[in-house]
């Protein structure tokens, strides 16, 4: 397959729209993704989840697309849509079969330029939203989670969930979600992805007709929020009532465009295998599980280093094995950890690190919807063409850079450790 | 889309379809042996999974951990499960790595040792995964739903994964012994991707077709469910929880049934289409009650469920159900307008080059065609089968297999 970078189409309208355009005619396929860059991120205290509330309301319709429109319209025309609102940016997708894109990307504009923020369907997307928190709140790991996170941070809205407080939730009104709309889902804030089977001089000449009337806003307020270094270790016990106990960890780091995000990365692989890509995690033969899983303390474990505008923590996590307990495994954790600290990885494991994120995003590389991911991905973190540059950045790290970043981070008085201890019924 | 594949049957009576696809750089093998959960009894459930779990985990030739080593070094994956009819295999690799992952898939179908050690490392994990599953509204609504529809007397009513009961009795000999009903006749592989037909024909023959146990196959016949006579209905309690899964259904077609095409495009409409089809759009749209409310129909070797679902606060489940079967007896007492039938036409239809742009999709698509004997034309007669249906045989599906009346109904939550 190819995927050179001269293949991308790259240029930015006059209200400030950034496009990237790739052909790709390997099916009749095609993905388009408006990204925004505004998520969990840009809130503040009293109005967190406002960011995804605003991406929930979004599907409620324009004049032109009314309420329950958008998604059958896509449906009857052979395609799936979807949206995410994550920490640092929120994303839509349709992904059509390629004679349908004009339908994709009239929604887009359409409802970056005239969604109806109705009262009434704010009310009921508020119970929608509530009972969506619910199910998160139903399940030990996302409690753990959110108690660990909010613990580790306590000024940088990192901190919170995505989907915001319980009590901010019952409190943000029509008004509050309406300016956060204008004021971050403008085209001076977003970058239009599209990838497949499509003819560039047609689709640019189709977004220009259709993007370009709509006017740039103000620019948004900049995210000025620092953490603070964390001066001594953090703990958090979590006891409800269930049946299996779990542990979580976090050690805060750097932000993507920092130069320890590829070793970061890196470490992630070797401890826990590669799987951002479009193959089966490949984790049985990383550290962690044979430290933790093999050994019969843990029945799932895993490591990630989330990449992300600003500082964002290393985390480990993992399910406890049904008779062993936090203790144990975080005891061999922590043996784990020394052994990163104290002697290099090997070139054997690095090799194979190496391999498995070639093949993987060789994978990623399968589907339209995952290349206009990818280039979005990129775009929100920095700059899209480290999608051509990618492999060969992760593949340089060397066993002393891994080595040098666990020694840096991975020290007592920067992390926060959470156990969900299970009071059984 | 070119819909051309190559077909060929080894020396054991495997049938081995091959579809090219020289875009990627991969290679996906989807594949199975007849006989799966359907074969396990109400005292040893999980006796299939927990088989194939231990099929990749030792060999004669290779450790569960070198097994690992080999196939994670070149990023591949190679795997053995179970589902209710089969035991799947199959994985995924780089085309320069293709005969490697035949080789490993081979030694797990033909050569597995079932470790004594590795066996107890993968109870535990078993147990732990289904103490988690004891904290999960939604698997345990779902769990008493099949058990309230079909008994455990049927396979359909069974956890596929075991029990708590169940998994800890299990030993290496019953193991051992359901490993060796296994047989190759009337199994299928399904290969996609950056390879050429003989050369995979040949690769597989080599591996595969010279398996031949002397056993006969297993009996795979599944006893007809008995229908529900009455409601039947079950609450399961889970102190600490925030909010309650439901799951309401009945029985409904095997997925080679007449009017299979009929129910799933009901369903479509139903619980599926835009947010969650009509389910969705009064349940979450309209009264703003759940994040997610759907219907589905699974079709399946036998009558497999059909039902509708949704995760709501514990205090409006009653009113939820009573929305569903509101639904329930529009759906049945009305045929579905013109639009909605048009719209599910177009969206199943359209939707195909979506579903086969991957190797991973058109393996699946070409596996479930060859099992359920639709036919090799099966992918471009697709969309006439879907054109054909109409408003009458979706409304003579819902009265047959639905009812606002007589069904089963499982909540768990606080």
């Amino acid at each position: 397959m190819n995927n050179k970078r001269d293949e991308v189409v790259d240029y930015t309208l006059p209200n400030g729209l950034k496009v990237l355009l790739k052909p790709l005619h390997t099916a009749p396929v095609v993905s388009n993704w408006l990204w925004y860059r505004v998520g969990s991120r840009n809130e503040l205290p009293g109005k967190t989840g406002i960011s995804h509330w605003v991406e929930h309301m979004m599907f409620k319709g324009t004049p032109t697309f009314p309420k329950g429109s958008i998604m059958l319209e896509v449906n009857r025309n052979g395609g799936v849509l979807n949206g995410f609102t994550s920490h640092d940016y929120t994303a839509y997708f349709e992904t059509l079969p390629s004679d349908r894109l004009d339908l994709g990307l009239r929604i887009e504009s359409d409802r970056m330029a005239n969604s109806v923020i109705d009262l009434a369907e704010v009310e009921s997307e508020r119970t929608v939203i509530i009972a969506e928190r619910e199910g998160g709140e139903n399940e030990p790991e996302w409690v753990l989670y959110e108690e660990v996170m909010a613990t580790a941070f306590r000024v940088h809205p990192y901190g919170h969930m995505v989907i915001g407080w319980k009590d901010d939730l019952l409190n943000i009104t029509r008004n509050d979600l309406y300016q956060h709309y204008k004021m971050y889902y403008g085209p001076h804030n977003a970058v239009l992805v599209v990838v497949g089977d499509i003819q560039i001089d047609r689709v640019q000449a189709r977004i220009d007709e259709l993007f370009g009337p709509i006017p740039a806003g103000p620019p948004p307020p900049p995210v000025q929020l620092k953490e603070p270094p964390q001066q001594s270790e953090r703990r958090v016990i979590v006891r409800q009532p269930g049946n299996a106990a779990y542990f979580q960890s976090v050690y805060h780091t750097c932000a993507a465009a920092h130069e320890d995000a590829f070793p970061l990365m890196m470490l992630e692989a070797i401890l826990s295998g590669v799987s951002f890509g479009g193959g089966a995690p490949t984790h049985r033969s990383a550290r962690l599980y044979r430290a933790l899983v093999e050994t019969e303390i843990a029945a799932y474990v895993g490591a990630h280093y989330q990449t992300s505008l600003d500082p964002d923590p290393f985390r480990f996590y993992g399910t406890v094995r049904d008779g062993r307990s936090p203790a144990e495994f975080e005891a061999v954790l922590d043996t784990e950890i020394e052994r990163l600290r104290r002697e290099p990885v090997t070139e054997e494991e690095l090799a194979r690190a190496r391999k498995q994120v070639r093949a993987q995003f060789a994978y990623t590389l399968e589907r339209v919807s995952s290349q206009a991911q990818w280039l979005g991905l990129m775009e929100m973190l920095g700059d899209w063409r480290q999608f051509d540059t990618f492999v060969d950045n992760l593949s340089a790290v060397t066993a002393v850079e891994v080595q040098r970043v666990a020694q840096q981070y991975f020290t007592p008085s920067n992390r926060t450790v959470g156990w969900f201890e299970p009071i059984r019924g | 889309m070119n819909l051309t594949f190559a077909k060929y049957t080894l020396s054991n009576g495997i049938t081995l379809i091959v579809k090219e696809n020289h875009h990627a750089h991969s290679v996906v093998v989807r594949g199975y042996l007849p006989g799966g959960a359907n074969l396990d009894t109400a005292e040893q459930v999980g006796l299939a999974s927990f088989t194939s779990g231990m099929m990749r985990r030792g060999t004669e030739k290779h450790s569960y951990a070198e097994i690992n080593e080999i196939v994670e070094s070149v990023a591949a994956s190679v795997y053995v499960n179970t589902g209710r009819h089969l035991t799947g295999f199959g994985g995924k690799s780089l085309a320069e790595d293709f005969k490697l992952l035949v080789e490993l898939m081979a030694d797990n179908l033909l050569c597995p040792t079932f470790p004594s050690a590795e066996i107890e490392k993968l109870r535990g994990q078993i147990i732990t995964d289904l103490k988690e599953d004891e904290d999960d509204t939604r698997t345990m609504s779902g769990r008493y739903f099949r058990e309230l529809l079909y008994t455990i007397d049927h396979p359909y009513g069974r956890p596929v994964d075991g029990t708590l009961k169940s998994i800890p009795l299990l030993t290496r000999a019953d193991l051992l012994d359901f490993y060796h009903r296994l047989h190759p006749q009337d199994g299928a592989v399904v290969v996609v991707g950056d390879v050429t037909g003989e050369e995979v024909y040949q690769i597989l023959e080599a591996a595969l077709g010279q398996w031949q146990p002397v056993h006969a196959p297993p009996d795979t016949v599944l006893p007809p469910p008995r229908p529900l006579t009455e409601k039947a209905v079950y609450l399961h309690r889970m102190p600490g929880k925030f909010q309650a899964d439901l799951v309401l259904g009945w029985l409904g077609p095997e997925r080679r049934a007449d009017d299979f095409y009929a129910a799933y495009i009901g369903n479509t409409i139903l619980g599926q289409l835009g947010l969650g089809g009509r389910i969705g759009q009064i349940v979450r749209d309209t009264e703003g009650m759940a994040y997610y409310a759907n219907a589905s129909v699974q079709g399946g070797g036998g009558p497999g469920p059909w039902y509708a679902f949704a995760g709501v606060n514990p205090q409006v489940v009653d009113k939820t159900v009573e929305l569903i079967l509101a639904e329930i007896r529009r759906f049945q007492a009305e045929p579905v307008s013109n639009e909605e039938l048009a719209d599910t036409q177009a969206y199943l239809t359209g939707v195909l080059p979506l579903q086969m742009e991957t190797n991973e999709g058109v393996g699946t698509m070409l596996l479930d065609m060859y099992f359920y004997q639709l036919g090799d034309d099966y992918i471009a007669r697709y969309p006439d089968l879907i054109k054909a249906v109409t408003r009458e045989e979706i409304q003579a599906a819902a009265q047959k297999y639905l009812s606002d009346e007589v069904y089963a109904l499982a909540v768990a939550g606080p």
